[in-house]
């Protein structure tokens, strides 16, 4: 500790260079800490299904395949299973392709599942009874300016009507609310009614994206999970069930391999990284000869030196390690506010912590190597002399 | 009065590209504790090598270099460093400050290197500054101080961890006839009431002047011995 001053000071001896340098090291850890929370949702999403009360069935293909809508009764009669539903992606897009949010044709008993979704007995009856009906999160509406009545046409991407159509128009007759502040990313989404859609498409008719299902004991999860994959063994149409946050996972993959991207990414960002701040080190400890060789000159060993310089090194990744993952834990909770579950995110923590210490110490190390080397290996009496 | 400094045929030979120099010559030479000597002669002449040799900086080419009843020329770089830390004190021309710590955390600077505590580092480092006349410069930054100040600074850093020896290597070449005087009588007081034994190296013959004798190389050899006042008597 009695060095701490020492190497501080001269980490700070040029305080614009330093800070500089220290605000690449924040970003580039800022940044790995938002690609981690990204791949660790992906990596975490594979996980055991055991514990959570609602299921997502989907094509053990691939979830963009349909599953036949002949599984409905037999899945709703498995033991442990309470209530099961389906959707579809529909994929429409609303007058401009980045006015993007997910629309999915949903069977009428879709709200039952989701009771953390408000919607009044009036509105789910009109959504019933609307052949055309359309319900959307209260978030949504106010973004378009939507209100009960409204015709919301929708562009499809993948269904064309039977007529060749492209042109899908519903009436919006309710507008759901989602309690909880922290979820309030749910209410970006448009539902309408999944006969409508069934009867007017010109393909897949009679097939659905995925099953829901709410088990009776969450503790059974696992074992429910494993009877609906039974019923189709060995069939055409072999199915995974999985947790929401696997399925999201699984819809965001469909753009690439996520782990490969983010590796990618993290390793050009810290490539740079060691290029910028190691020239950043190599410069400040060449204006430094002199100093260092005045150490040596009063008794400080080649090992002191070396020891010096690496911990400045050191020091200058920790600490903007340390401040870029403290920014990236801040915006992963407040993207995780904002999105929900939409963009699988983990929140920053112990292991992300004990990831990013290693790569601050490795960097850090790697940064500082050539330079404590010089001043190790300076001649106090060439260094002295300006030669 | 014994020798403090006790060199034996010692030669420096460097070598500059495919060429060798010999900076010094079997150069024999006893310097007794407690002596203030200057040692001056023209550029190249050897003065700042045998300095260098001298305070442990440097390893020379051939003869024995004994200081304390101790030979330095044979020790490795890590002992030489440990040996440099615990005997020598060292000034140089252009004071060699560290810019972004203050007057005490540099005086401080060898203290680190030993056992003490950060409160009794401070103390050192404060009395030493008060025996060099900056008392109210502690907090300073070297770019806050006058160059004199700043040679101040660093005879406070080099005495704070009481060596045996002092070396500079011109000490008032950076410096006003004013300053110069200053440093030369703190020198001399280091000297005569704290019983320091100084070798230094200058150009300047009043700077010399201040020293008890003066020796004269030329060409890596010495040439001549002038006394000016006998070494004081350490203190026991």
């Amino acid at each position: 500790m009695k060095y701490l001053q020492l190497v501080w000071s001269a980490l700070f001896r040029r305080k614009t260079r330093t800070v500089f340098t220290l605000l690449s090291v924040v970003a580039a850890f800022l940044l790995f800490g938002l690609l981690d929370s990204v791949r660790s949702a992906f990596a975490g999403a594979a996980g055991a299904v055991a514990g959570v009360d609602r299921l997502v069935t989907v094509s053990k293909i691939s979830f963009t395949l349909s599953l036949p809508k002949s599984l409905l009764p037999l899945i709703h009669d498995l033991p442990g299973v309470a209530k099961v539903t389906y959707a579809n992606w529909f994929g429409g897009i609303y007058q401009d392709p980045k006015n993007f949010f997910p629309n999915e044709a949903v069977a009428d008993n879709y709200f039952d599942l989701y009771p953390e979704w408000q919607l009044s007995d009036a509105q789910r009856k009109a959504f019933h009874d609307t052949r055309t009906g359309a319900v959307v999160g209260e978030s949504l509406a106010k973004q378009f300016n939507w209100k009960i009545g409204d015709k919301i046409p929708l562009q499809a991407t993948i269904f064309p009507q039977k007529s060749g159509a492209n042109d899908w128009t519903f009436d919006l007759v309710g507008l759901f609310r989602v309690a909880d502040p922290k979820q309030k990313a749910q209410e970006s989404a448009l539902f309408f009614n999944w006969d409508y859609f069934d009867e007017a498409r010109a393909f897949g008719n009679g097939n659905v994206g995925w099953y829901i299902v709410r088990v009776t004991d969450r503790n059974q999860a696992q074992q429910v999970a494993d009877a609906i994959d039974a019923l189709s063994a060995n069939s055409d149409h072999e199915t995974k069930t999985q947790t929401e946050q696997a399925f999201n996972a699984a819809f965001v993959s469909q753009y690439g391999d996520i782990g490969l991207i983010v590796g990618a990414i993290m390793g050009a960002v810290f490539f740079t990284l060691i290029l910028l701040t190691g020239n950043t080190m190599a410069q400040a400890v060449r204006e430094r000869i002199p100093e260092l060789a005045v150490l040596k000159t009063i008794g400080f060993s080649n090992q002191s030196v070396l020891g010096l310089v690496l911990a400045e090194s050191l020091l200058l990744i920790v600490l903007g390690g340390a401040i870029g993952l403290v920014l990236a834990g801040v915006v992963v909770d407040a993207v995780r506010v904002a999105v929900g579950e939409a963009v699988p995110m983990s929140r920053v923590g112990a292991s992300a912590w004990l990831r990013g210490a290693g790569l601050m110490v490795l960097i850090g190390l790697i940064v500082g190597a050539l330079p404590a080397r010089r001043g190790m290996r300076l001649r106090i009496v060439d260094a002295l002399a300006g030669r | 009065m014994s020798a403090l400094v006790e060199i034996r045929n010692l030669s420096k030979t460097y070598e500059r590209g495919k060429q060798k120099v010999e900076v010094l010559h079997h150069v024999q030479l006893d310097i007794e504790q407690g002596d203030f000597m200057a040692l001056m002669g023209p550029s190249g002449s050897g003065k700042t090598t045998l300095l260098n040799l001298i305070g442990g900086l440097d390893s020379p080419t051939d003869g024995s270099i004994t200081i304390g009843g101790r030979r330095i020329d044979n020790l490795s770089e890590g002992a030489l460093a440990r040996w440099r830390s615990a005997n020598v004190g060292f000034v140089f021309q252009f004071y060699n400050l560290l810019p972004m710590l203050s007057a005490r955390k540099n005086v401080e600077l060898p203290l680190l290197l030993t056992k003490l505590s950060a409160a009794q580092r401070k103390r050192n480092a404060s009395i030493a500054l008060q025996l060099v006349g900056l008392d109210g410069r502690q907090a300073h930054k070297p770019g806050e101080l006058s160059g004199g100040q700043q040679q101040r600074v660093a005879i406070a850093r080099a005495i704070v961890s009481d060596p045996t020896l002092l070396v500079c290597d011109e000490p008032t070449g950076d410096l006003d006839r004013q300053s110069a005087e200053e440093v030369l009588t703190l020198l001399q007081q280091l000297n005569r009431e704290h019983g320091k034994t100084i070798i230094m190296v200058t150009h300047d013959p009043k700077a010399a002047g201040f020293a008890r004798h003066t020796l004269h190389l030329d060409k890596g050899s010495l040439v001549e011995d002038s006394a000016q006042s006998p070494p004081v008597a350490v203190p026991a």
